[in-house]
């Protein structure tokens, strides 16, 4: 493939602006490595973050011609038909430097979601014989593939609005070990999601949904979480 | 209660009283298309609805639901769309509410009366 891209890069941090990069076009080239390229050929100072490139570490993400995507696994010639790219750090998250942003909050709500495995077994126990087919299984199965990237909460306009709102990416979590059969933690879990903060917040804009790369449904999850809340608050369980 | 228990508590509320509405304005909507005849005017209004004591309760609950499930939303937009501390998003929503309810059944009370009822 020939021909050069223009390429508007994030540089600096809140406060930055966008830098011009032109960048030549190469078959099968993903949006990480125009990053690479610019980083490695034009301007080393350039600050982003990847690890394994292949879609599971979800290390990469960034706001690529204004939507949040996983750039390893974006391919240039599906987001960029016009030769011109726009990258920039995560929405919804601080930027430390160019396209590289905090995920501590991020994390945090993970944590205050009740997103930690309590065990109910200890491991002298025999395994837990959970049926693949069980219907709280299927749901939990539902949402494990998540890699943690932060796109759905780049996505979400609730997080922007709301900045204590705990997020799909907790709430979907909380969602699979709330169908857990083996966790210990549900009727605190439920406490933890329940309120302003948490589940009831959702919208159902679905912006999760529409841009999770691992097509999961954080939506949905919310939801589940909606009904599982307003039962325990019914049979007085908050 | 518990912080969480009572916000579990207006989304319930608010999500009840929408399922009011939705039935509430539905016949309101219909009664207004198969009655109205001669075009909208009070006149026809107060000599249809007016000292009927089964059109007051109908809008005296649907007043009621309204005064419920809006201050809700109005305290939800409040809490995304401003800085305000949550006390005076509270307090706002609650004062909207009990205007809402007042003006309503103001207006439901004085419809009954001018029907002779």
């Amino acid at each position: 493939m020939q021909g050069t891209l223009s390429v508007s890069i994030w540089r600096g941090g809140e406060a930055g602006s966008f830098q011009p990069y032109e960048v030549p076009r190469r078959d099968n080239q993903t949006v990480l490595d125009v990053v690479t390229y610019v980083q490695r050929k034009l301007d080393g100072s350039l600050s982003y973050r990847f690890a394994c490139r292949v879609g599971m570490c979800g290390s990469c993400a960034m706001m690529v011609n204004g939507r949040p995507r996983w750039t390893c696994r974006t391919r240039v010639s599906r987001v960029a038909s016009s030769g011109k790219l726009t990258i920039a750090p995560l929405r919804n998250l601080p930027v430390i430097k160019d396209l590289t942003v905090d995920m501590t909050d991020f994390f945090d709500k993970w944590a205050k979601a009740g997103g930690v495995f309590k065990p109910t077994a200890t491991r002298a126990e025999d395994f837990a014989a959970i049926r693949p087919t069980d219907s709280k299984r299927r749901h939990a199965d539902a949402g494990i593939e998540c890699i943690g990237c932060g796109i759905c909460y780049a996505a979400c306009d609730v997080v922007a609005w709301k900045p204590g709102y705990l997020g799909p990416a907790a709430l979907n979590r909380a969602w699979t070990l709330v169908n857990d059969a083996r966790d210990g933690n549900g009727a605190a879990r439920l406490r933890a999601v329940a309120g302003d903060d948490g589940c009831l917040a959702c919208h159902s804009q679905q912006g999760c949904q529409e841009h999770c790369p691992k097509h999961l449904n954080p939506t949905a999850a919310i939801a589940g979480l909606k009904r599982a809340v307003a039962v325990a608050a019914l049979k007085g369980r908050l | 209660m518990s912080a969480e228990k009572l916000q579990t508590c207006l989304w319930l509320v608010q999500r009840i009283s929408a399922s009011v509405l939705a039935v509430a304005v539905a016949v309101h909507l219909i009664t207004i298309i198969a009655a109205v005849q001669g075009g909208l005017t009070a006149a026809e209004i107060i000599a249809r609805v007016g000292g009927n004591g089964a059109w007051a309760a109908f809008y005296g609950v649907f007043v009621a639901a309204a005064a419920v499930h809006a201050p809700i939303g109005v305290r939800t937009v409040l809490q995304e769309m401003t800085p305000l501390p949550n006390f005076s998003v509270n307090a706002l929503s609650a004062l909207f509410g009990i205007g809402l309810l007042i003006m309503g059944l103001d207006a439901v009370s004085i419809l009954y009366r001018l029907g002779g009822g």
